[in-house]
């Protein structure tokens, strides 16, 4: 439905926020506004990119995770980890040192995200043939998903169906586990995210009724306790890294990284990072400038999950580390042993239902209320000084006038219109200081020489 | 409700600015995705068309309710014989046109294909004006 809240990761933490403009002038979808002081993210509109994390001066946002106890809920404790997670390691740790630790951690098992890497590539081969809007769009990053959802609804047809490695590898190594015996309420399956988007495909997802993901553990607190275990080892660990480990090729490892799947399709690939770049060139393909384009990979971070919000390494040492990495399993092709009897299984839980628009650009439902609303929104406009302060609380005068439109802020509580109207005798001076009270926070016009860069910063 | 674009001919990093804005336009309408798509394909074609050809053009969009209504006016060499023009594959864009991947002659019937009502009118050495209307129920 178009009007429920979708579940977003990224959150503020009001104590830490000060209320300034870095997170609202980058949101790529321009999603968030100052009220009272603190930034607040519109839900609908949020894609979960990570970009006002990212650029936040006192790291006020945080992306929520579950409690690492939760684990403890089930027998059976499955960590599945995305080839980055290793790659931000100094290269002399080894995969096999990281595996045993995150198994010393607690989990019973360790396995690969990418181990599903090939059925899902022949899945979106075989599913490129039967979608015939051109260029397909990979679905593999979810911050993308969303972002054709809010701003590109005219696109979501071209959104290839088929699960990504995450929830492609969870029904596998369920599956297995099954098939091994255990119970399915004994075992919980929790991925180790590289970035926000992830957890709220987790907790929301799209093309699925529920995620067969059972719960989300940020990389950044698992890297740190995995380099701290591995630390403060004495000699070699007390168990093994798990039967899962050594057997991923070159285009496993390489497949969440820049051009990870775009070698791999059929036709005239483009692969893309970066959210903005995104962006441009889905308002090319949205124009049809791009006619005889077969498949896109896009990605929301630049290097791609290299560059999730919730790594910790530096993107291109991470990338670096990967090639590396691939080059020496360069002999490995193919589908991993153990998934080879389960093709068929697989084939069938593979398929994405169709995904619905819900376009956050319109005005109004109603074309001739959204007619009349863009007019006022162009007589505002007359109005607000096109500076794009910010100092409204809102990320530009076109956003402002949309808001007032909207009933979400008034015209005074642009600075600017303030002085004219205390000019004309039609604001009390007094009035004009509640207004900014109201956006930036009481008292906050008062001298504070604590902020960040005053002279008496941090006590 | 109206607005207009200026088209500079020869500018083709420019070509697409007002097909773009027309489409946020739409978006912001709540205007079904395939008919936006059909207008926004039509206009883009129209806008390189001056790009391609003429010195200079403006667009005029005027949407109510109903219909979105586009004309596109521009001063330029004109086209001599329409019929030949509304040929697919017919082109007289120069080759280093076609190098950039425009030219390829589908211009005006693909204009066509994506409007619901289209005039031309033309004449040799002044210009061409498009008129292109679309329903938007």
């Amino acid at each position: 439905m178009a009007n429920d809240q979708f579940y977003h990761a990224l959150k503020v933490d009001e104590s830490l926020c000060y209320g300034c403009t870095h997170c609202m002038n980058v949101c790529p979808t321009g999603a968030i506004r100052i009220r009272n002081g603190k930034a607040s993210i519109r839900k609908n509109w949020c894609v979960d990119c990570g970009d006002c994390m990212k650029v936040c001066p006192v790291n006020a946002f945080y992306v929520e995770q579950d409690d690492f106890d939760k684990i403890y809920d089930y027998k059976y404790r499955v960590a599945l980890v995305p080839a980055v997670m290793i790659g931000q390691f100094p290269s002399n740790i080894s995969e096999s040192q990281i595996f045993s630790v995150m198994r010393e951690l607690g989990f019973t098992h360790v396995f690969q995200t990418e181990h599903t890497v090939d059925i899902i590539n022949d899945a979106m081969i075989e599913a490129a043939r039967k979608q015939s809007e051109k260029p397909l769009i990979s679905s593999f990053c979810p911050a993308v998903v969303r972002l054709i959802q809010v701003k590109f609804p005219a696109l979501v047809d071209q959104i290839l169906l088929v699960k990504p490695p995450i929830d492609a590898s969870a029904i596998f190594f369920r599956k297995k586990l099954q098939d091994e015996g255990i119970p399915d309420e004994e075992i919980g399956i929790f991925f180790v995210t590289p970035c926000a988007a992830k957890i709220a495909a987790v907790k929301s997802p799209v093309g699925e009724t529920k995620s067969p993901v059972n719960g989300v553990i940020n990389m950044d607190f698992m890297y740190n306790k995995v380099y701290h275990g591995i630390k403060n080892r004495s000699g070699s660990g007390v168990r093994s890294p798990g039967e899962n480990l050594p057997n991923l090729g070159p285009k496993h490892i390489k497949w969440t990284l820049t051009n990870g799947e775009a070698p791999h399709m059929r036709g005239r690939c483009l692969a893309i990072d970066e959210i903005h770049n995104v962006i441009d060139i889905l308002e090319k393909v949205e124009n049809d400038e791009i006619p005889d384009l077969d498949f896109l990979e896009l990605r929301a971070c630049d290097e791609s999950c290299a560059g999730g919000v919730l790594v910790v390494g530096n993107r291109f040492l991470t990338v670096e580390r990967l090639r590396k990495r691939a080059e020496l399993f360069k002999d490995i092709h193919g589908i991993p042993e153990d998934l080879a009897s389960y093709v068929d299984f697989m084939k069938t839980r593979l398929p994405l239902k169709p995904l619905d628009p819900r376009s956050m650009l319109k005005l109004d439902e109603d074309m001739s209320v959204a007619l009349r609303k863009m007019q006022q929104v162009r007589k505002l406009m007359c109005y607000l000084p096109g500076i794009d302060c910010g100092a409204c609380g809102a990320p530009n005068c076109l956003s402002l006038a949309q808001d007032i439109v909207q009933k979400e802020a008034q015209l005074s509580s642009c600075v600017f219109i303030q002085r004219t109207m205390e000019k004309h005798k039609k604001l009390h001076s007094d009035h004009a200081i509640r207004i900014i009270d109201k956006v930036w926070g009481k008292d906050r016009l008062d001298k504070d020489c604590t902020k960040l860069g005053a002279k008496d910063e941090g006590t | 409700m109206e607005f207009r674009y200026e088209v500079e001919g020869g500018n083709f990093s420019r070509a697409g600015h007002a097909s773009s804005a027309v489409k946020k336009i739409l978006k912001q309408l709540n205007v079904d995705n395939r008919i936006i798509k059909r207008i926004v394909v039509a206009l883009y074609e129209g806008e390189v068309n001056v790009v391609a050809h003429a010195h200079k053009g403006s667009i005029l969009v005027d949407i109510d309710e109903q219909r979105i209504e586009i004309k596109i006016e521009d001063e330029g060499p004109g086209i001599p014989d329409i019929d030949l023009a509304m040929q697919a594959g017919y082109s007289t864009a120069s080759a280093a046109v076609r190098e950039m991947g425009f030219g390829a002659g589908m211009g005006l019937p693909n204009i066509k294909k994506n409007t619901d009502e289209l005039k031309i009118a033309s004449e040799v050495g002044k210009g061409t004006t498009l008129e292109m209307i679309t329903y938007l129920q």
